[in-house]
């Protein structure tokens, strides 16, 4: 018997939201049936404020995937689109007081059908959906894992499978996933070295050019571009001119009216911590 | 759910609760009745003496003879001794032979004995659950050390024609046993008469406690122990004799040989009530398992577009005690391996419920539960995206994975 909280047996047995919204300006549908669990999001929305004015779900699943659809239901209502889709899995849980951790794939259930509705109601593809299958039996990207490694903070294959279910099937894919997180758990690991100064004065190394492209592409690859793909986007570096950064910015980021805001608060300053004070980032469009 | 309300435990399947006569039989021999059956005084004789009505009771179930029980602490360890006893005895065969829908504790032999090297066959069921003859017949070869089959099913019910199955791996020389763990107690059994040559028993299924088992070899066959001790149980099995424990388990054989008739006649119509109760009020479900092939007590029923465990938490707040073969139940996360054997559709894999009657439950019960599931099932699929209005809705594309790969899908 699993050991629920009262908080997921009460959403469980009063969910609230179930249904569709009256006008569907967002539909996110995740999961199968045939996987044994499945969810679909509807959202209507105050284009003029950008606020999700409605979200109902409809479930297919255990106690803990339709307590999560509930959950995250009435944490996202009332919120502006950007801020809704700051909740994370985690978030999900947290809200529920906490899940057992076989069942953690249910919050990132709910979490992925709000990134679906809010990339269909932006009429945009989800970040995850150009990304490779790993897990054949449930269908899970590369990406998917990789974000959710990162965003938990996962640290074995058997968390891996508790909250994506990659891996859970035939096993056929364990090997792969080891391989995933051992690459993950190596790059933030470096990151985290790079963030102290080297030097015993203090001051930060000097960098080679190439020592700096590689930090550079780095620094997106693990961390830039999976903070957007959060927010439906992604970034792609394109060349490299001295200490000016030119890179391409896809999905919803490409389209998003607080696209220049994003670069100048969110890239330059990243790319300024990880790898040099004197970088600038310009955008590119295709 | 609040302790003073009356459970309904249709779980029978899973574990039973102990006798009360039977509780009664074993009190004496945690109190005054303390002797070790092999020491040499009375206090010790008395023991051995109820050790030894213990021993010819549950011959009396099995129809064997006395000196062919040894006792074990639970039917997953009379299985592996089983399985090992054969290998040990016959290092020169390397093949054993079972089903797609054994128990874990024969599956888990499985994966181990590949790893050593031994070839394994594992015959399969039809839609039904009935086993494959003729992929059973062919499956045994000379190498073969051991055939291992369940006599009747945990999930479904659905019973294997093991008398035909130990008669035709006789003929081959072959050794044969069976988990008979679902099946002692609740149907009458002749071991004299078959070639079953080894049987596991587990005492918990049939009204005695948990932690007491027994293995059933017959007379003649090669043996070697799986644990290694003393002299008790005649050499087969080291570790004093857990006394009270069998004298629990010979007085629940007793009573299930009293019982034997009503389980047989009255438990089974309550089942079938019971079970034309539930598909009759409530449209796509479907039974797993040969409703004609099955032992009395046991139905397995699937709630399509619905979970397994969203039901039985629903049927737990009423008091109904129930099990089912979907993912999110067993903490793994694809469904049972008994209805996917079956090729059961994978709309109904994740949404079986099994319910498994006992000679305790009445036709109050039955009745009390075939009103409990409609409105949960209506609640459940009313917030299902594969259900709209009163049937499935048509084209949804979540219906089947992404990959179209998967065990369940892709069959």
């Amino acid at each position: 018997m699993w050991d629920y909280t009262e908080k997921v047996k009460e959403h469980f047995e009063h969910p609230r939201n179930v249904g569709v919204v009256e006008r569907i300006d967002g539909d996110g549908q995740v999961g199968s049936l045939s996987c044994g669990d499945a969810l679909r999001l509807t959202i209507q929305v105050d284009k003029a404020k950008d606020t999700i004015e409605d979200a109902r779900f409809q479930t297919f699943g255990c106690a803990s995937a339709i307590a999560s659809s509930s959950a995250m239901t009435e944490m996202i209502k009332g919120k502006s689109v950007d801020e809704a889709l700051k909740v994370t899995n985690q978030d999900i849980a947290d809200y529920l007081g906490g899940l057992p951790r076989e069942k953690m794939h249910c919050s990132v259930l709910g979490r992925e059908a709000l990134e679906a509705a809010v990339a269909n109601y932006r009429g945009v593809p989800l970040p995850q959906s150009d990304s490779p299958i790993i897990c054949e039996c449930f269908g899970v990207t590369e990406k998917e894992i990789e974000r959710t490694i990162r965003e938990n903070s996962l640290t074995s294959v058997e968390e891996i499978t508790f909250y994506t279910k990659a891996g859970g099937g035939c096993g056929g894919c364990q090997p792969e996933l080891e391989k995933i997180l051992k690459r993950v758990l190596t790059g933030n690991r470096e990151t985290a070295l790079r963030k102290t100064p080297l030097e015993g004065d203090g001051a930060p190394p000097k960098l080679t050019f190439l020592q700096k492209a590689r930090l550079i592409e780095e620094a997106i690859t693990h961390e830039i571009a999976p903070a957007l793909m959060q927010d439906g986007g992604d970034i792609e570096l394109v060349d490299i001119d001295g200490d000016e950064v030119l890179v391409r910015l896809k999905g919803s980021c490409a389209t998003c009216p607080s696209a220049k805001r994003t670069l100048a608060d969110f890239v330059t300053e990243k790319l300024r911590e990880l790898v040099s004070e004197s970088i600038t980032v310009k955008e590119v469009r295709s | 759910m609040s302790d003073d309300k009356k459970l309904i435990y249709f779980d029978n399947n899973a574990t039973t609760p102990i006798h009360p006569e039977v509780l009664e039989a074993m009190l004496p021999f945690f109190g005054p009745k303390y002797g070790n059956p092999s020491s040499m005084y009375p206090l010790a004789m008395a023991s051995a003496a109820e050790l030894k009505k213990g021993r010819e009771k549950t011959a009396a179930l099995l129809g064997c003879e006395p000196r062919e029980v040894i006792f074990t602490s639970c039917g997953t360890e009379s299985d592996n001794t089983a399985i090992w006893s054969a290998l040990r005895t016959q290092p020169d065969r390397r093949h054993f032979v079972t089903s797609r829908v054994e128990h874990p504790a024969i599956l888990s032999n499985v994966t181990l004995l590949r790893k050593l090297g031994y070839r394994v066959t594992e015959v399969g069921v039809d839609e039904k659950g009935n086993l494959l003859w003729d992929q059973f017949i062919e499956a045994l070869t000379p190498d073969t050390a051991l055939a291992s089959f369940l006599w009747a099913n945990n999930e479904t019910g659905v019973i294997f024609p093991i008398e035909k199955m130990a008669e035709a791996c006789s003929e081959r020389g072959i050794l044969f046993h069976t988990d008979a763990v679902q099946v002692a107690g609740k149907i009458p059994l002749n071991l004299a008469k078959t070639k079953v040559d080894m049987l596991s028993v587990s005492g918990h299924k049939l009204n005695a406690p948990k932690g007491i088992g027994l293995l059933y070899l017959r007379r003649g066959v090669k043996y070697a122990p799986f644990m290694l001790g003393g002299h008790q149980e005649s050499g087969h099995r080291g570790g004093t004799e857990n006394v009270p424990y069998i004298v629990g388990l010979g007085r629940a054989c007793e009573l299930a040989l009293a019982h034997m008739e009503d389980e047989n006649t009255r438990v089974r119509d309550l089942r079938d009530h019971l079970e034309a109760g539930i598909i009759g009020a409530i449209p796509y479900t479907r039974v797993n398992g040969d409703p004609a092939n099955r032992v009395p007590n046991t139905t397995n029923i699937s709630f399509e577009y619905v979970e397994g465990e969203a039901i039985l938490l629903h049927l737990a707040a009423a008091g109904i005690c129930a099990s089912s073969g979907s993912a999110c139940t067993s903490g793994s996360l694809e469904p049972s391996h008994v209805l996917r054997a079956m090729g059961v559709p994978f709309t109904a894999a994740h949404g079986s419920i099994r319910l498994s009657l006992s000679v305790s439950n009445t036709a109050e019960e039955v009745e009390t539960v075939i009103k409990a599931f409609p409105p949960i099932i209506a609640k459940l699929r009313e917030m299902s995206p594969f259900w709209k209005d009163d049937g499935p809705a048509k084209d949804n594309s979540m219906l089947t994975c992404e990959t179209g790969s998967c065990q369940v899908c892709g069959g």
